[in-house]
């Protein structure tokens, strides 16, 4: 990912018309290309999903367009049948497009019923490596949960620990489940949350762990923590217990920044955290995968009995948007969108139900778009 | 020690919002019941090659049944309505699942009491949002452990969180769950509340039920009062006042 003063750099050499292919990122650099001006369109794969997905997905599209997002959509479906290549409901074509556009949005999916297929998300996370999920929580000014200082991210080990599925019933009535925590997932995770620290602006890391229990397991992955710490001496870097780091954040959230776990501790974490400042329906996520692949989602459902009823809430999915721009480096239209939004609810004349109005998606919509800048 | 040697089973914290001392939630009224011997806490972990470890979760019958019991003996004897089993039998099918089919079964010994079950992340994303609908909770002993101090976490720490342990054949240690403070050793400034409250479940649990009301009773209105109340309680007193205004209530 390009650092602003190269961006400006490379700008100007488009605008004095130099060749093509000097505006490219050398391979070696391993990012997501990222392209200088706006008239350069970067495409991205949307599954606007299920149940109110298509709604929401239109309402960000629209304002995208508004904010002049340099972003080209390239729209998938899921299957309606078990793709025999993926052995999933999601597709050789979804995966193959997320796969060249190296970026993508998506929307709630359902959860298709019957066995013998492999799920949504496993079939995503396994075929697009996706290691991380990044979710930042902010609290929202205009919707008032009981918590106003909320300002975390929470970085998630998503590939092993106490989800890799491993379990046997050793005799009857008692039953082992492996959880594997490995150096290459533990320093992968701890490099990116790293990173994205560095490059957001946070100051501090705050690795979670049981490792005076789990002294092998959590012991390796803060090891693995540590060792990167000790590579960005500019970021404070601490590890906390996970018990008292649930205590920690119901009591003063406000002590937290950027947080680092294995799978199972991210899970229950990330989930409090989006609890502490109103839910699924207003927390942006971010899935990362290799060569700085990223998918970012709503994590909440699909909301069947809102659909086509113009209730529904985008913001959810907007400000994971606003995720995947920041990911491309985008942070002009990035900030723009998500001061529109945050604006829009502050002001609270034209918010969406769950958020104690009673404008539609559309007027939401209107109003965002009439707050950008 | 005192767990393996008692074989102490399931660790039972009853939290409540407190009138007088005032944290973000003020509806707080639950019960967990966190299994205490297996589950991710077995001690049973290798380094399968270099780079490579591998822990054991392991998950009985005999354990789930039994603090499944324990839950449901202590709802009914409590007159909670509510058992809420915590798990994520989703994702660890066989491990949690078998703890949640020990539950049903004792459930179904209870019809009086609801039942019902929810998955972890969704339970703490509850818990902080609505702690209200929940009553007893029982869980596995990682997710106990989690659950148990964030709920503290929801009444104002572990400074007012009293704790209980239960073994084998009916043995009961109660206990205060907070450190030991050094720094205000010997200066007549500690807050005896956990310790106290402690003492009250050790009443109930050997059915001296009246005398643990009493002192519970007094407990909450010397802190309702807020004329005598600990530093950590935002007031002045000290132990003995603290101690004192609590006897003059009973």
């Amino acid at each position: 990912i390009m650092r602003g003063s190269a961006l400006k750099q490379l700008g100007s050499l488009i605008a004095r018309g130099a060749a093509k292919e000097s505006t490219a990122i050398p391979a070696a650099q391993g990012a997501v290309r990222a392209y200088a001006s706006a008239d350069k369109q970067i495409t991205a794969t949307l599954f606007p999903g299920d149940g109110i997905g298509p709604e929401i997905s239109e309402a960000v599209v629209t304002i995208f367009e508004a904010a002049k997002a340099p972003i080209q959509w390239e729209e998938q479906r899921i299957g309606k049948e078990v793709d025999p290549e993926t052995n999933s409901f999601i597709t050789r074509a979804n995966l193959d497009s997320v796969l060249k556009n190296r970026i993508g949005l998506k929307g709630p999916m359902a959860t298709p019923i019957g066995k013998g297929f492999r799920s949504l998300n496993l079939t995503l996370r396994k075929e697009l490596q996706l290691y991380a999920n990044v979710r930042p929580c902010l609290s929202i000014p205009g919707y008032k949960t009981r918590y106003d200082d909320v300002d975390l991210v929470t970085v998630r080990e998503n590939t092993e620990g106490e989800y890799s599925g491993l379990e046997h019933e050793v005799v009857p009535g008692v039953v082992e489940a492996l959880k594997v925590i490995t150096a290459t997932a533990s320093t992968r995770v701890a490099e990116f949350a790293f990173k994205y620290a560095s490059e957001h602006g946070r100051k501090k890391v705050t690795s979670v762990h049981k490792a005076n229990i789990m002294k092998l397991a959590d012991g390796l992955f803060i090891r693995c923590c540590r060792e990167v710490a000790e590579k960005y001496p500019d970021i404070v870097y601490e590890e906390m217990i996970v018990d008292n780091t649930c205590m920690q954040l119901v009591s003063d959230p406000s002590q937290f920044d950027v947080m680092v776990m294995p799978n199972l501790y991210g899970d229950i974490i990330s989930d409090l955290s989006a609890g502490l400042i109103g839910g699924l329906g207003l927390t942006p996520s971010g899935n990362i995968g290799a060569n700085g692949l990223a998918l970012m989602e709503a994590v909440h459902g699909t909301a069947p009995n809102l659909v086509g009823k113009n209730l529904a809430n985008p913001t959810a999915l907007l400000l994971s948007g606003v995720m995947m721009l920041k990911h491309l480096n985008l942070n002009e239209v990035a900030n723009k969108i998500e001061d529109a939004t945050l604006s829009t609810i502050a002001e609270g004349k034209y918010v969406t139900q769950d958020l104690g109005g009673n404008a539609g998606t559309s007027d939401f919509t209107k109003a965002i778009i009439g707050h950008l800048r | 020690t005192l767990r393996k040697e008692l074989s102490l089973y399931a660790n039972i914290r009853p939290c409540f919002s407190i009138p007088g001392y005032e944290t973000k939630y003020n509806d707080v009224n639950l019960v967990t019941i966190r299994e205490n011997t297996e589950g991710e806490y077995s001690g049973l972990e290798h380094e399968v090659v270099p780079g490579v470890v591998e822990s054991l979760k392991v998950i009985t019958e005999k354990a789930s049944m039994r603090v499944a019991e324990y839950a449901f003996f202590y709802a009914k004897a409590n007159n909670r309505s509510k058992v809420t089993a915590v798990h994520k039998a989703n994702i660890m099918k066989k491990a949690d699942g078998l703890f949640l089919s020990c539950c049903r079964k004792v459930a179904d010994k209870y019809p009086e009491i609801k039942y019902e079950e929810k998955i972890i992340d969704n339970c703490c994303m509850q818990l902080v949002k609505d702690p209200s609908q929940f009553d007893v909770l029982v869980m596995p002993n990682l997710y106990g452990d989690i659950v148990s101090d964030l709920c503290a976490g929801l009444v104002g720490g572990l400074g007012l969180t009293p704790s209980l342990n239960v073994g084998d054949g009916g043995i009961a240690l109660a206990e205060a769950v907070h450190g030991t403070a050094p720094d205000i050793a010997g200066k007549d400034l500690a807050n005896p509340t956990a310790l106290l409250l402690s003492s009250v479940m050790m009443l109930r649990h050997i059915e001296m039920g009246s005398y643990a009301d009493k002192i519970e009773s007094a407990l909450l209105a010397t802190i309702a009062e807020g004329k005598f109340l600990t530093g950590d309680l935002g007031g002045k007193a000290t132990t003995t006042d603290f101690t004192n205004a609590l006897c003059s209530k009973m």
